[in-house]
């Protein structure tokens, strides 16, 4: 039977497996893909020129909500180019700390990533299981910081506040548990045949197409290139920790699972190696122009009450310049550009979303494929419309 | 510093003094602004000389400017992998013909970061192979971040 036309099928905007409000118009030749149109943009929010009208500290609530599976890697870019941007030295506790939370949200993001992908598969059961792990993280976001989603916890100058007491018993009871967690899935899913013939050899991306495409991340360690910011350009303190980066052959979606795991272990490996150095002292950096004084001494002290005034009425001015700082986030290269015009407000943030880029590979990777692929592969790409639409 | 430095002197040896408008540096960064015309050549440039390899093109942005002789930017944020070097490069356009050559050819990410620049700004890139908008919807009136256009 020859095919006669192109059918168009519509996927999304509200559609389980598009993982948030992503739509695409999808053109088949019978069950095979011919071509591939996402449509975004229907969770825009401009946050961005939100930004151009808050001071800089009022920006960290913003970047919660870009990618709101990994907030704490949101904050952490913005707060290190706005120190960027001041030249202000943060003291090593807040790094140390900053780094144990930027790993404990790549574990949470990709444990969601694991059970939603699972489960649009048809392995329901990793969902539960994984999500079963997720909300050990967030009542350790929540110990610490006070909210479990949008938790706002990096300053300008360091953290918010220090962790409470019993933060690192729990988070210790945690690293034990989780590996072997993480081998539990694995015997669900490494050597299923049922996964293995859903996975293996789709969606397949080349190392060099994915540079092309500005493809960052686990995507693009899984397609064999192996470059990961936590060591290329090391920020906070990852250039003291020793970390394997994982890497990919084949560039398919199980490549994609593979490498995901593997860094979920590592990370486990580096807030282990970040408790042993965890050391004393303060939090936020020594400087009043930008850091929030001590709330006891505003009754007492004269200085800091009017430090805090200022913060609070007009904020803080960075000198006139720009500068560009990007972070390896769960999904990928996540940069924040900020330009000041020496004002208390930022001229123009621009973020750097590695879903957006992420997603551009798409059609790549599920044209010439069949219609049932697709989904795997949108899965695998692990994508986030809070960060594309912005 | 190595990297830009050369990229520089290569910039000025192959293409010529007058496509380099300003050299800049901030906080270690390196910021080349070059002339619209010479963009592509420069983008070229840069990708394909071996020892620049500028092969990771990060993002592309715009920033308005509103009341300066030239109103918008463009601003690229490049990357080698190769040499773990970064680069800005930078354009700056006239309001009265806010356009400037596309480097989808060069870098094939430029795609959707051009369309969302053109969808916020108004900047058109000749040459872009399918220049929509893409975070508003195709009917929106205006060009959100603008600095003219009322955040209320």
């Amino acid at each position: 039977m020859a095919v006669s036309e192109r059918m168009i099928l519509n996927i999304g905007p509200q559609h389980p497996s598009t993982h948030g409000v992503l739509r695409l118009v999808v053109e088949l030749e019978g069950e095979t893909i011919a071509k591939v149109t996402p449509h975004i943009g229907y969770l825009h929010r401009a946050i961005e020129k939100l930004c151009e009208t808050k001071t800089y500290l009022q920006c960290i609530p913003l970047t919660d909500r870009l990618d709101y599976l990994a907030p704490l890697s949101n904050n952490l870019g913005y707060v290190l180019a706005v120190e960027k941007l001041l030249g202000l030295e943060v003291p090593r506790r807040a790094q140390i700390l900053r780094v144990i939370m930027a790993e404990l949200t790549r574990i949470s993001s990709h444990l969601i990533w694991l059970g939603t992908h699972a489960m649009d598969i048809g392995a329901i059961t990793m969902f539960l299981y994984t999500f079963r792990e997720r909300e050990t993280t967030y009542d350790l976001f929540e110990l610490a910081h006070g909210a479990r989603m949008n938790v706002s916890y990096m300053r300008v100058g360091g953290l918010a506040r220090d962790i409470p007491g019993d933060f690192l018993t729990r988070l210790k009871a945690f690293l034990d548990e989780l590996p072997k967690r993480i081998d539990e899935y694995e015997t669900l899913l490494t050597k299923n045949r049922i996964w293995l013939n859903r996975t293996r050899g789709v969606g397949v991306l080349s190392g060099r197409d994915a540079i092309a495409l500005g493809v960052s991340g686990p995507n693009l360690r899984a397609s064999g290139v192996g470059w990961d910011i936590r060591k290329a350009c090391p920020y906070s303190a990852y250039d003291e920790f020793d970390f394997r980066i994982a890497t990919g052959q084949n560039g398919d979606v199980y490549d994609r699972y593979l490498v995901r795991l593997t860094e979920m272990r590592e990370s486990i490996n580096i807030i282990r190696q970040c408790l042993e150095v965890l050391p004393e002292g303060p939090v936020v950096a020594d400087d009043p122009k930008v850091v929030f004084p001590q709330k006891d001494l505003l009754s007492t002290d004269m200085e800091s009450l009017i430090h805090h005034f200022k913060l609070v009425a007009e904020g803080f001015s960075p000198p006139e310049g720009e500068c560009y700082v990007s972070i390896e986030a769960p999904k990928g290269e996540l940069g924040f550009y900020i330009v000041s015009d020496g004002g208390p407000r930022p001229y123009r943030v621009k973020v750097r979303a590695p879903s957006f880029v992420n997603l551009q590979a798409l059609s790549k990777m599920a044209e010439g494929r069949l219609i049932a692929d697709l989904v795997a592969v949108i899965g695998s790409i692990d994508i986030v419309l809070g960060e594309i639409d912005r | 510093m190595g990297n830009e430095r050369l990229a520089i002197e290569k910039i000025k040896e192959r293409i010529g003094e007058g496509a380099i408008a300003e050299i800049k540096q901030f906080r270690n960064e390196v910021t080349i602004v070059v002339h619209k015309e010479a963009i592509l050549e420069v983008a070229k440039l840069l990708r394909e000389d071996p020892v620049l390899d500028y092969d990771f093109l990060s993002d592309v942005c715009g920033v308005d400017w509103l009341g300066k002789t030239y109103r918008f930017e463009v601003v690229y944020h490049l990357y080698s992998l190769q040499h773990n070097s970064r680069l800005r490069l930078k354009v700056r356009l006239e309001e009265k013909e806010p356009s400037l050559p596309s480097v989808v050819e060069v870098w094939p990410t430029a795609n959707w970061h051009e369309r969302e620049v053109f969808d916020m700004f108004g900047i058109v890139f000749t040459g872009h192979p399918d220049l929509r908008r893409i975070l508003n919807p195709d009917d929106f009136d205006g060009f959100p971040y603008r600095k003219d256009f009322p955040i209320r």
